[in-house]
Parts: C-alpha cells; structure tokens; sequence
C-alpha cells in the first residue's frame, strides 16, 4: 500500500488529477456516447442483417423523399456548425451569442424533427406499418420506425436538453462547461444520421 | 466558482483558443460537399455493393470530421483518443460476425 501514497501537490481540490486531463460531466457524456452508439449499432446491424437476407427488399424512397432527407441533412449539420459555435462563445464567456447559437441549434433540430415527421406521414399514407408494407418484406416497417424513430427521439431530447441550457444561461446557472457537454450529445446525434441516411435512404432509392 | 470548475473553464477556453472558427466552417463546408456527392451517387443508380462502399466510406469520413473537430477528440489527450476510439471501433466490428448468418439465409433452399 506504500505505494499508492500520493504527494500533495498531487491533490486537487482533495483529489487526484483526472487521468484523461478533462472534467467528470464530460467523461460521463463520453461513455454514455459510447454505449449508445452500440445502440445504435446494433440497430444498423440489424437493418442490415434483414436487407441482406431478403432479396425482395423495398425501394420506396423516390426523388420527393431523397430532396426531403437531404434538406434534413443539411439541416443537421448546420445544426451541428451552430453548436460548435454556441460552445465557442459560452467558452468565452460570451453569453450573448451562446444562447443566440443556441436558440439557432434548436432551430434546426425542429426543422429536422418537423420533416421527419412528414416523411414518415407520407409513408404511413401509402400504407407503410411496424409489421407491413406494400412493397415487400415486411421486415422494412419494423426496422425503419425503430431505427429512424430512436433517432428522432434522440433529436427531441437533445431540443429539450438545450432548452434548459438557454434558460440556465439566461439565469445565474450559466457554465461553459455544461454546454459543451450538451454540445457533444448534440453532435453524436448529427454523426448517427451520417450512417442511417446514406444505409436506409439513399440505398433503397426508386430514382427514374 | 470553485477551484476545479476555474480549471476546467480554463481548460475549455484553452481548446478554443486553439482553432479559428475558420476550421469550423471548412468542416461543415466538407461535410455538405460530402452528402451531396452521396445524393448524386444515388441518382446515378451504381451497383448496390460499389455503392454501399463507397457510401461507407464517405460516412466514415464524415464521421472522423465530426469527432475530430466538432466534437473536439483532436484536441483531447492521446490516452483519451485512444482509449475511446478503439473500444468503439472494435465493439461495432464484432458485430460484423452476424453478416455470415444473413448470408446463409440467402443460400438456403426455398420451403
């Protein structure tokens, strides 16, 4: 045990240094990002699976619907630029412009959820369920609404997440250090749908 | 504010100072130019396997754009890159191992 005694100019605030030279909240938001892209791995993984073992796989995705989910990429990113620049200015020190960034994060993720939402109405119109579809294996449903629906449940969290950060800016709460932490769940949202768009939409596109 | 909370504003202060808001820019301008040549790629109707390749690339790309800058693991330490990044990495290969069971599907006779 003689080993483990640590020289006080070790000790900070009556603890060790952290070992990854960062503070807990992020090495928290870390980890949880690293459990939930296993999530969503698997998810993937298991759109895949299904896609692979069903030669009848459908392709309902025309013209109307790649446009749409293009914009909600851009959208995304955008969203994602934003964040970037919110945690910049609250880094700073620059309320001002951290909940103007904010505020235009926020934005773009409800514009993504608000196209979303259409798209899915449009195929839900066309007869598209969890357990049926008019094109062909019924598997389709099941893994689109799960895996575009956890995603857009995602976004909504993340819209909620910075809505407190903006009113906890405005208060006496404000902490650069919160928002770049919500900022990194904002961002692993964005980098989730750099692998279900191109896998669910743009590979089961009917382009004439 | 206390001393630790001091340190860590400090240290998130620091990272940013780091880079311009320049690089954040170009790295969404990256990302864009990035999806739109997987849109174009989709109305170019290529073969599904050299399309699913080249589309996974491109996200993988996208992915290491993200990370790297937005979510600033460049500006982490080695040990904390490292340890992140390969556990991920390694956890979502493993699931490559169901692949041969969908495949197996695909060969057996019909019922």
């Amino acid at each position: 045990m003689a080993d483990a005694v640590l020289h006080p100019t070790q000790l900070q605030d009556g603890y060790e240094p952290s070992l990854f030279s960062t503070f807990s909240n992020k090495i928290g938001m870390w980890l949880f990002i690293l459990s939930d892209s296993l999530t969503f791995g698997a998810l993937l993984f298991a759109y895949s699976y299904s896609r692979v073992s069903n030669p009848a796989w459908p392709t309902p995705f025309t013209s109307e619907s790649i446009i749409n989910a293009t914009i909600m990429t851009g959208a995304l990113l955008t969203s994602s630029l934003t964040m970037v620049l919110a945690v910049s200015a609250a880094s700073r020190n620059d309320r001002g412009w951290s909940i103007k960034w904010l505020l235009a994060t926020m934005f773009f993720g409800a514009l993504f959820v608000v196209l979303h939402i259409r798209e899915w109405l449009g195929l839900i119109e066309k007869g598209m369920t969890p357990s049926k579809n008019p094109w062909g294996a019924a598997q389709f449903g099941g893994t689109f609404f799960t895996l575009t629906g956890l995603h857009m449940l995602h976004v909504t969290i993340g819209i909620v997440i910075l809505g407190i950060m903006v009113l906890r800016s405005t208060g006496k709460k404000f902490s650069a250090n919160d928002i770049e932490v919500s900022g990194l769940y904002w961002h692993f949202v964005d980098l989730v749908w750099m692998f279900i768009f191109p896998l669910v939409y743009l590979m089961s596109t009917k382009i004439t | 504010m206390g001393t630790s909370d001091a340190i860590t504003a400090e240290h998130v202060v620091e990272q940013h100072t780091h880079h311009s808001h320049k690089q954040f820019y170009v790295v969404w301008v990256a990302l864009l130019v990035a999806t739109g040549i997987e849109v174009l790629l989709a109305y170019m109707q290529l073969p599904a396997v050299k399309m699913l390749t080249i589309l996974i690339g491109l996200s993988i790309v996208k992915s290491a754009l993200i990370i790297l800058w937005f979510m600033h693991m460049k500006f982490e330490i080695p040990r904390m890159r490292r340890l992140m990044m390969v556990s991920l990495c390694v956890c979502l290969l493993l699931m490559c191992v169901f692949f041969a069971d969908a495949f197996r599907i695909l060969a057996l006779p019909p019922k």
